[in-house]
């Protein structure tokens, strides 16, 4: 048993090195200010804002809608290699390993409560997220682009990370008297997705990144050609289904768009198929034996 | 022996990192800064 819990944990410790790291710049959290210091320059890779009193880097969706809602001027060429450079080596390994909010959801679903299983209706769910990249962060402000107003339209409307670790984390702090001063109908519609998504994360494994990141969904177009992932040995597999049973995103294939390269599907292939790799590169294999055995 | 996966691969890794250094050159890398440093009011609701 102690064994199984080993490999989880180190996931949850890269995940909350990585939360650190993004978040930095612990003296914002105190003084209730952000950090504006140079290395803002550069996107992190996973869904984390830019307003967080903590955040060193730029949020890579805020960032990706303001440079299509500055297109008109300057074409989005920085933010677009950034994204296609984290998607090709890395892909939705970020949304498994190096995303904050990614964290937060599962955290939030340990609470010991009555759980929502996958169906057919959240595989259905799970397209919305590319729904949303298309419309709110490629369409809307692309076409505020065109009459010069920028609307970056998934961070205005919907994005539950910027509410709770830029709004929340800022207007509770008592320096910010005047931002708290000028909340009104968009703040408290915000707060009522930020409820319901992490309300819905409890029920739901991570139920944000299944159905609502848009962050997810273009990292997940990249997923087939990233360098780092779970990978399954063709040969050695049975088409059991074991790892598809078990898994609990919407997966059709262990490596598709939908999987965050967990790894929980490693020790579940009775056939020893799945491995984590960089390229050919072994990372973790396997520990059970044949047949579904520890060896 | 590379296949045509890894060929698309180094092509778009390629890609991506000319496209870093035209957005470094286009002043892309300042916009992302100019907007990162300050407080993102839409992000927080504001407006």
């Amino acid at each position: 048993m102690a064994e199984r819990r080993k490999k989880p944990m180190t996931r949850r410790l890269i995940q909350l090195y990585s939360a650190l790291l993004y978040n930095a710049h612990l003296k914002g959290f105190a003084e209730g200010q952000i950090y504006t210091g140079p290395l803002k320059s550069v996107c992190v890779p996973g869904l984390n804002c830019y307003s967080c009193p903590g955040a060193v880097g730029a949020c890579p969706l805020g960032s990706l809608q303001n440079a299509v809602a500055a297109s008109a001027d300057r074409p989005a060429f920085y933010v677009v290699g950034l994204l296609l450079l984290f998607g090709l080596l890395l892909g939705r390994v970020i949304c498994g390993f190096l995303c904050p909010f990614g964290l937060l959801q599962e955290l939030l679903h340990k609470l010991p409560t009555k759980k929502v299983k996958k169906s057919p209706l959240t595989r259905k769910l799970s397209r919305v997220k590319y729904a949303l990249l298309l419309i709110f962060v490629l369409a809307i402000p692309a076409w505020f682009a065109l009459r010069r107003l920028p609307l970056p339209a998934f961070c205005k409307y919907i994005c539950p990370a910027g509410t709770l670790e830029g709004a929340v984390l800022l207007l509770l702090h008592p320096a910010n008297g005047a931002l708290r001063a000028m909340t009104g109908g968009l703040f408290w519609w915000k707060m009522g997705v930020l409820l319901l998504v992490l309300g819905g994360c409890v029920f739901l494994y991570r139920a944000f990144c299944r159905f609502l990141c848009p962050l997810g969904a273009l990292y997940s177009l990249l997923s087939r050609l990233a360098l780092l992932g779970v990978r399954v040995d063709e040969t050695r597999c049975t088409d059991c289904g074991a790892c598809v049973r078990a898994c609990r995103m919407d997966i059709r294939a262990v490596g598709d768009g939908e999987c965050i390269h967990c790894g929980d599907c490693i020790d579940r292939c009775p056939a020893r198929a799945i491995s984590f790799r960089a390229g050919k590169i072994l990372l973790r294999g396997p520990e059970i034996g044949e047949g579904g055995s520890r060896p | 022996m590379m296949t045509r996966k890894h060929a698309l691969w180094a092509a778009l890794v390629c890609t991506a990192l000319l496209l870093i250094a035209l957005g470094v050159w286009n002043g892309g890398a300042q916009d992302v800064l100019a907007k990162a440093i300050k407080i993102c009011s839409e992000c927080i609701g504001l407006g």
